[in-house]
């Protein structure tokens, strides 16, 4: 790839890390695996001989929508955190930290790709217009993923982690079909877009076996489809150094598509990188994976204690090659941001803020009725008779205080 | 009316499967030129290209995956597993993703996947090509679990799991693959539902319950039990998931007495459930407990000694014999 990607021993601030760049160079002859980045922690942008051109099409406005996104999500962020400690959500996954690599790819992405996220891609959802208040009802036990993913094309949240990535790979095959099908009957006029999956997974699900067959399924039919690791350095408390001993994108040379690796902290080159891999492969030329080098500065999720397994200096490290404070000072320098903007950003945040709270305290347990009815499309004897039980067992408490007897 | 094995009308349902719908398409290992290791695809490659008749890597997970995401873009994936033993690496995929997804977004999304598994034993096989495994997937909520006892059922059951809009288990009973019949191709007939029981041989003195590969068995029970003059009701349960307990209740109502047979394991199994629904709805009817009729505890046996684990005329016929004592 790219001339100027800084070695990550230069950059990555965690030892883990320059060990197994180390043992891999040192048992295997695998060169320092190089990191794609234009927007350092120092604010300057820099250049890459396939990046650079991608970052020149960003202009004023998608600059600061990027700063934008990324402070509204982590305003969202703050907010669901201190709805969960209220007892409001039962439990929060944050995001603190992966903003860039969340809104930089998310942007990257067009309305007719579809996006299979893993649950900590509350900035990608933001990408794709998902309200925000729904993504809290699968955390306060009301719903299990409150958004249609066919109105946005962000797929539900998965929680048995890499699950999702077959589903993606098939779903690329499906876009594969579509194509094809279109071709034989010979469609005229304006053909639909070409699309692409982009599917999210991270370091700790790389270990997973549905990530190696989806990889293979993915390079045997050449399906369009993006894979998205970001590698934000702990599985709960499992170092990266446990789930592998090279670096993550260097595995997509085993199964024969680009892998790249880009600093997760950097908008401008996961923006850049990812719009670059689903052009590739709505293009038809197939898979990539792509690293996003990235850290949770947070917990894995509000029932977590990092103070027992990692450094807090650790994560001061990482707070110095903070996401959105590079871009600030990107912005500020280059003239291309004023005091104003920023401030009409904070007040944005505690509008958005205003509206998660006020909207999850309104949010009310639905009817297991629904449950009755979704568990299958077609009609179902047993479901029936469960249900014919049910509100003949509910009525028998009808008049009692609310909540009391099983029936609403 | 042709005549043709259980393996050709499961071929020629998917051939007219595939004709009938351009969203269906195969997939599976070896399902391609070979035909399956059963030949139960054969020829179909020719016919409808490799676009619709995938052979995949050899990856049950990702097989079952796939299939998830191909019906959430529109597709109907049937997708093979070649043996039951083979379906776990693919369990997970199966209970956790394909069995939920409708429930889950909250009937937003579909996915109409068909789950093809060869079952059962008694064909001498190794270690693994033999189970029955369809209780485990019986008791998760989201699926469908259908199994054909005769070729014109298989037929038109392939077909009726790929137009049903929740994912279907399809089990195929193998050692029943060249048993032949008459199909009807031009009409479903008395199968028209793929999840009612037909009632297979008429009977007043009891009722033996059966599904796909012990079929036959208890039919030839029941004859043998004839000669002894007793005349036993026999019933094809066709779906095991959702059960035609009415269909169980109306002939125990009218014979008193229960025997429910199955090669997977007794324990746990469906003869189980089967027992203690019809123990609540048809309590008084009956004149003797409900008999089971199954697999021992234990691993699926070796094959030289499958004779002694799996339920033969004579298990049927001592079950019977119990069920009469009271």
């Amino acid at each position: 790839m790219g001339a100027t990607h800084l070695p990550s021993t230069e950059f990555d601030g965690t030892e883990l890390d320059d060990q197994l760049e180390a043992q891999a160079e040192a048992t295997l002859g695998v060169p320092p695996t190089e990191m794609v980045q234009l927007l350092g922690p120092d604010g300057r942008l820099g250049t890459d001989s396939v990046f650079s051109e991608y970052a020149e099409r960003l202009d004023a406005e998608k600059l600061r929508g990027f700063y934008a996104d990324m402070a509204a999500i982590r305003r969202f962020d703050q907010e669901a955190t201190a709805l969960q400690r209220q007892g409001q959500l039962a439990l929060w996954v944050p995001l603190t930290g992966q903003e860039a690599a969340q809104i930089g790819s998310g942007r990257a992405s067009q309305p007719q790709d579809y996006i299979f996220p893993t649950y900590r891609e509350h900035g990608v959802a933001l990408t794709r217009n998902v309200d925000l208040a729904e993504l809290l009802k699968q955390f306060r036990g009301v719903s299990n993923g409150g958004w249609n993913p066919k109105d946005t094309n962000f797929h539900l949240y998965t929680l048995v982690l890499a699950a999702q990535t077959p589903h993606a790979v098939g779903y690329a095959m499906g876009i594969q079909r579509d194509q094809r099908l279109a071709e034989a009957q010979g469609v005229e006029g304006s053909p639909e877009p070409k699309a692409a999956v982009m599917v999210y997974f991270g370091d700790g699900a790389s270990s997973e076996g549905d990530v190696h067959e989806s990889m293979v399924f993915a390079s045997s039919y050449n399906a369009p489809v993006v894979f998205f690791c970001q590698n934000n350095h702990w599985a709960i408390s499992v170092p990266t150094a446990v789930q592998t001993r090279i670096p993550l994108s260097n595995r997509a040379k085993g199964y024969g598509f680009p892998g790249i690796r880009v600093d997760g902290n950097d908008v401008v080159a996961v923006h850049a990188v990812t719009e670059w891999a689903l052009e590739h492969a709505r293009q038809g030329n197939g898979p990539v994976l792509i690293e996003a080098f990235t850290y949770r500065v947070g917990a894995h999720t509000t029932a977590d204690d990092p103070t027992k397994y990692r450094e807090s200096s650790e994560e001061a490290l990482w707070r110095e090659k903070d996401p959105l404070d590079r871009l600030e000072k990107y912005l500020r320098a280059e003239g291309i941001a004023d005091e104003a903007f920023f401030a009409q950003v904070a007040a944005d945040g505690d509008e958005l803020a205003a509206y998660i709270r006020k909207s999850t305290y309104e949010s009310d347990a639905p009817d297991i009725r629904t449950a009755f009815a979704n568990t299958y499309v077609e009609a179902h004897p047993l479901v029936a008779e469960e249900l014919a039980w049910f509100e003949e067992y509910s009525a028998g408490f009808a008049g009692e205080d609310e909540g009391e007897g099983a029936g609403r | 009316m042709t005549t043709m094995t259980i393996a050709k009308a499961i071929n020629e349902g998917l051939r007219a499967t595939l004709s009938n719908n351009p969203k269906s398409l195969l997939m599976g290992e070896d399902i391609g030129p070979l035909g399956g290791v059963y030949r139960v695809t054969d020829g179909l490659i020719g016919e409808f290209g490799a676009d619709r008749v995938v052979d995949t890597p050899l990856a049950e997970s990702g097989i079952i995956g796939t299939a998830i995401g191909l019906a959430l873009r529109g597709y109907l994936p049937v997708a093979e597993i070649q043996f039951d033993g083979f379906v776990f690496p693919g369990f997970n995929q199966i209970t956790t993703q394909l069995a939920k997804m409708h429930s889950r977004s909250n009937g937003n999304l579909t996915v109409p996947v068909v789950i093809r598994i060869p079952y059962g034993g008694g064909i001498g096989s190794i270690e693994h090509h033999s189970e029955s495994p369809e209780a485990l997937f019986a008791h998760t909520p989201g699926l469908r679990i259908i199994t054909p006892s005769n070729p014109h059922d298989a037929y038109w059951m392939i077909q009726q799991a790929v137009n049903c809009q929740d994912p279907v288990i399809f089990f195929e009973p193998k050692r029943r693959y060249w048993l032949k019949g008459e199909v009807d191709t031009e009409s479903a007939g008395p199968a028209e539902d793929p999840f009612k029981a037909h009632v297979v041989r008429e009977g007043t003195d009891a009722t033996v319950v059966v599904y796909g590969p012990l079929v036959p068995v208890a039919l030839a029970a029941a004859n043998a039990a004839a000669e002894d003059g007793r005349n036993i009701e026999v019933i094809d349960l066709r779906s095991i998931s959702p059960i035609d307990f009415d269909a169980i209740e109306a002939s125990v109502k009218k014979t008193g007495r229960l025997v429910v047979a199955h090669e997977a394991p007794t324990f746990g199994g469906i003869g189980g459930e089967i027992a203690a629904r019809i123990s609540e709805r048809a309590f008084h009817s009956l004149e003797a407990p409900v008999i089971r009729v199954g697999g021992f505890h234990m691993p699926y046996p070796v094959a030289k000694v499958e004779e002694d684990y799996l339920p033969d005329i004579d298990r049927i016929l001592e079950a019977l014999d119990r069920t009469f004592a009271y």
